[in-house]
């Protein structure tokens, strides 16, 4: 018998393409997923019709518009959708740089599975719910010994929704001390995530980017020219997307401290950073952690998520309640902040996404202290076992110091290629599609010209760094010796090229069936 | 059948080759030093990726050198619109036969040069064509060339095929040659121009979508009118950055003058120094002003209007730098430059500046003299 020949590094692969259409356009009229019987004599009896009791003005006078449709068609339509996607699960998950996705190990899910989790509710007496509140509370505690903050809320249910939260408690924290509208000025940098701005915009701040300086630090010379009495807070990630750190990062939050400004810190992704440095150390009044990203619990494509906040002592009457104490016998849902006139109010209802935190827990168990310092340490060394190989390609570069290591991620350039064959980062993109691989460009603008933004976490091996590695010098090789098949990329993927140079005409999209119908009226 | 225009300058880019930095003036010292023409070629180069749909395009050219030999060496069926009689040609056959494809509505200009010959194009055309240079020139700062001969063949070919669909102005710049050769690097904006505009196609739907430019542009615009003092003069420096502030407020303006506005109202349009001195010697001002793209300077290019004198009266702190953050990063980190013809007021600008890059959302970013 002939032996399968394995003896090459980039796969073969093609994905599933099932032309599949919208739920809404295989609805057919009459059409049933589940028959529900009509209620018996018994029932109806007790509780009337189910209907008249509902106040006429909130009922319905026409039937919602769901789509009609049979159980297998349902299951085959998601099915084929889920044979559409990319992820953790079925690729070498290396492309999604900034985004942290690890291995989540599956006894984890299972754990959140288990009905005595699904099937809790939020409104249970506390007394039948000890047990998730007890992991919640534990939680808590292993988030301050990991941060250096003083308490933690896991109510914000996502990375932006905490630094909303961190921009609301800035806002209390002034009114408090009638300088809101004095300060309102928030710094943060070009390299940090979108959101640091984005979220405190929302609160009404006005928005100071500072640029970094030529060893890819954010500029301090520039920052001191901008922090005042105006400053209301500084809010940075670091290490930033470049993947290098900050060493004087102490220095930048005195000064916002001197100035009587606060500071929060970006800590979504801190994979590089457990057991290494601290936010209280490098200075913070608050931070947060994406339980999605470091804490594996894990990445879940718009949710659900986890944004755990934390804030030192002096902040902490302005966190949204409920808080989760333990008064020596039991745990208990603690709403005193509530009467704190400045308190921020509720960022999501109840205490957020219970099994999330469940997961982040037994995660963290599962490793203790030396286990999360390992996990950073393995971070560490697979990004700049990347790094270094793909440094050695000659058409990419990484800007800022030169011949430094960086921490969990590096944002990388191909600009020589693009100048050498007119293929553009985004092009690369598409083909790397073509064998199962997800490939990250940047946040926009790009300030470093042509980007990739690539990060292995400390999940895949050698040989999965290698396989990546292998693909992307394939595709480097296509730019020069067939750049067509790039121009024309994806072709083994799902979908095709997407224009995305009219998203900012509202005429050109729609986010609901309704309005999809109503603006694609010929 | 699609029209299209070639323009070949068949003397640009001699002067580089023998160190002339330009041909400009030069092109029979040029010829002496033993320069070889460059621009056919490079128009050649284009032309072949046009060939894949010659019977599709019909060209328009000027006869002899400036196009009609490229276009029929490459058998492209041609039509001569004048007969060159010089030896030399000049600028002025550059600007003629571009006016002349604006009468015969050609659907492109395709033009070989320098930033020289763009600026012809400019003046001839100004913003009612597109048109795409071919870089053949010594010079090349102007965003109207493609990156290469062949870029700009695939380019042209796709638009002319409706398979590109988007123009973009972008600016028009040249330097000083005159200075230039003596060691002096000045470039100014001399307008705008309509280029094709490849659209990038994307996958990943990891990141948002940016705001385009104009939008971008109208969200500075509104945040500079929601912010403005009453009885203040506004000076309302040049380029397409500034325009949305005018067009928010219905307000005429010039693309490349300076303009000012009082309570909103206009008070001056493509005011001189000596005006804007007199404007600004008995009401507070402020200084409105954008970097050129891709160069950065702020001052001392292409609005020499705003004279150190000028700088000096309204004072730093009442200078507001707007951009777009694409702009910002066109730079690469370059810094912003200033060359007012003052050194001391130049030195007052050293240092860093606010830049206002969206509503509420600002930059902080170097100046170097």
């Amino acid at each position: 018998m002939k032996r399968i020949d394995r003896n090459y590094k980039v796969r073969n692969f093609h994905q599933a393409k099932w032309d599949e259409p919208i739920i809404f356009e295989l609805s057919k009229k009459g059409e049933r997923g589940v028959l529900v019987p009509k209620a018996e004599e018994e029932i109806t009896a007790v509780v009337g019709d189910g209907v008249s009791k509902i106040p006429q003005h909130m009922r319905r006078k026409k039937a919602a518009n769901l789509p009609e449709i049979s159980q297998p068609r349902v299951l085959r339509h998601y099915m084929r959708l889920s044979q559409e996607t990319l992820g953790a699960d079925v690729n070498i998950e290396i492309g999604q740089g900034t985004c942290t996705v690890k291995y989540s190990p599956k006894v984890n899910e299972l754990l959140a599975r288990l009905p005595q989790i699904t099937e809790v509710h939020p409104l249970q007496d506390e007394s039948t719910v000890q047990g998730i509140l007890e992991i919640m509370y534990k939680t808590d505690l292993y988030m301050r010994e990991i941060s250096g903050m003083d308490r933690f809320t896991f109510q914000p249910s996502g990375g932006s929704q905490g630094i909303l939260t961190i921009a609301s408690v800035v806002r209390a924290y002034f009114e408090e001390r009638g300088e809101a509208d004095k300060r309102d000025e928030i710094i943060t940098t070009i390299y940090s995530h979108p959101s640091d701005a984005a979220a405190p915009a929302v609160k009404g701040y006005k928005i100071i980017y500072i640029h970094p300086d030529e060893n890819g630090h954010p500029d301090f010379e520039a920052f001191k020219t901008v922090v005042s009495e105006r400053t209301a807070a500084f809010i940075v990630a670091n290490p930033e997307d470049t993947g290098v750190y900050n060493p004087r990062i102490k220095e930048f939050t005195n000064l916002v401290h001197e100035f009587g400004g606060l500071c929060g810190y970006d800590q979504a992704n801190a994979n590089g950073l457990l057991g290494v440095t601290r936010a209280k150390e490098a200075g913070f009044d608050m931070c947060f952690f994406n339980l999605h990203k470091t804490f594996s619990t894990p990445h879940g494509c718009g949710g659900p998520a986890t944004g755990a906040t934390g804030v030192t002592k002096e902040l902490e009457k302005y966190l949204p309640a409920p808080l989760i104490d333990y008064d020596g016998s039991k745990y208990f849902l603690n709403y005193e902040i509530t009467n704190n006139p400045y308190s921020i109010g509720k960022v999501r209802l109840f205490n957020g996404v219970a099994p999330v935190v469940l997961k982040a827990y037994a995660w963290i168990m599962s490793l203790g202290s030396e286990g999360l310092y390992e996990v950073a340490k393995v971070a560490v060394l697979n990004n700049n076992y990347l790094f270094k190989k793909l440094m050695e390609i000659d058409c990419v570069d990484a800007p800022y110091i030169k011949g430094k290591q960086r921490v969990e991620q590096v944002r990388y350039t191909i600009k020589k290629l693009t100048n050498d064959t007119g293929i553009t980062t985004g092009d690369i993109q598409r083909r790397m599609m073509d064998f199962g691989m997800h490939y990250w460009t940047s946040h926009h603008p790009y300030y470093v010209p042509e980007p990739i933004t690539l990060e292995p976490t400390e999940t895949p091996s050698k040989e999965d760094l290698d396989e990546y590695i292998e693909t992307l010098k394939h595709v480097f090789n296509e730019a020069y010796e067939n750049p067509e098949i790039i121009k024309t990329a994806p072709h083994r993927s799902v979908c095709h090229k997407i224009d995305e140079s009219s998203l900012d005409n509202p005429d050109e999209w729609a986010i609901t069936w309704r309005s999809y119908l109503k603006k694609s009226k010929a | 059948m699609k029209k299209l225009g070639l323009i070949v300058n068949p003397i640009a880019g001699m002067g580089g080759r023998v160190g002339l930095k330009g041909t400009d003036g030069v092109v029979k010292r040029a010829l002496e030093l033993g320069a070889l023409p460059r621009a056919p070629q490079r128009a050649k180069k284009a032309l072949e990726v046009l060939k894949e749909i010659s019977n599709e395009i019909e060209i328009v050219t000027y006869s002899g050198d400036m196009g009609e030999r490229e276009a029929k060496e490459c058998g492209f069926k041609t039509k001569i619109i004048t007969a060159v009689e010089n030896e030399f040609t000049t600028s002025q056959d550059t600007i003629n036969a571009a006016r002349k494809m604006l009468e015969e509505r050609v659907d492109l200009i395709l033009f070989a040069g320098g930033d020289g010959t763009a600026r012809d194009i400019y003046n001839a055309v100004k913003e009612e064509m597109v048109v795409l240079g071919i870089p053949a020139g010594v010079k090349i700062h102007s965003p109207v060339y493609a990156q290469s001969p062949l870029r700009a063949g695939k380019l042209a070919k796709q638009y002319l095929q409706g398979k590109v669909k988007l123009i973009k102005e972008v600016e028009v710049l040249d330097i000083d040659e005159r200075a230039y050769r003596n060691g002096n690097v000045k470039t100014r904006l001399y307008g705008y121009l309509n280029i094709p505009f490849e659209k990038r196609y994307v996958q990943n739907r990891k990141a948002g979508t940016p705001l385009s430019e104009k939008a971008a542009q109208n969200a500075i615009s509104l945040d500079i009118i929601d912010n403005m003092i009453e009885d203040t003069l506004y000076i309302i420096g040049p380029g397409s950055t500034t325009r949305p502030i005018m067009q928010n407020l219905n307000l005429p303006y010039t693309l490349l003058g300076v303009d000012l506005i009082y309570n909103k109202q206009i008070v001056g349009l493509d005011v001189t120094e000596k005006e804007l001195l007199k404007h600004i010697s008995d009401k507070p001002s402020k200084l409105i002003i954008t970097p050129i793209g891709g160069q950065g300077y702020l001052f001392g290019r292409g609005n020499q209007q705003i004279s150190p004198e000028v700088i000096k009266q309204v004072g730093k702190d009442n200078i507001i730098v707007i951009a777009t953050k694409e702009k910002i990063s066109n730079l690469q980190g370059k810094p912003f430059l200033v060359d007012t013809g003052d050194i001391k007021i130049d030195e007052m600008l050293n240092g860093y500046i606010r830049v206002i890059t969206g509503y509420k959302e600002q930059m902080i970013y170097p100046i170097k003299t």
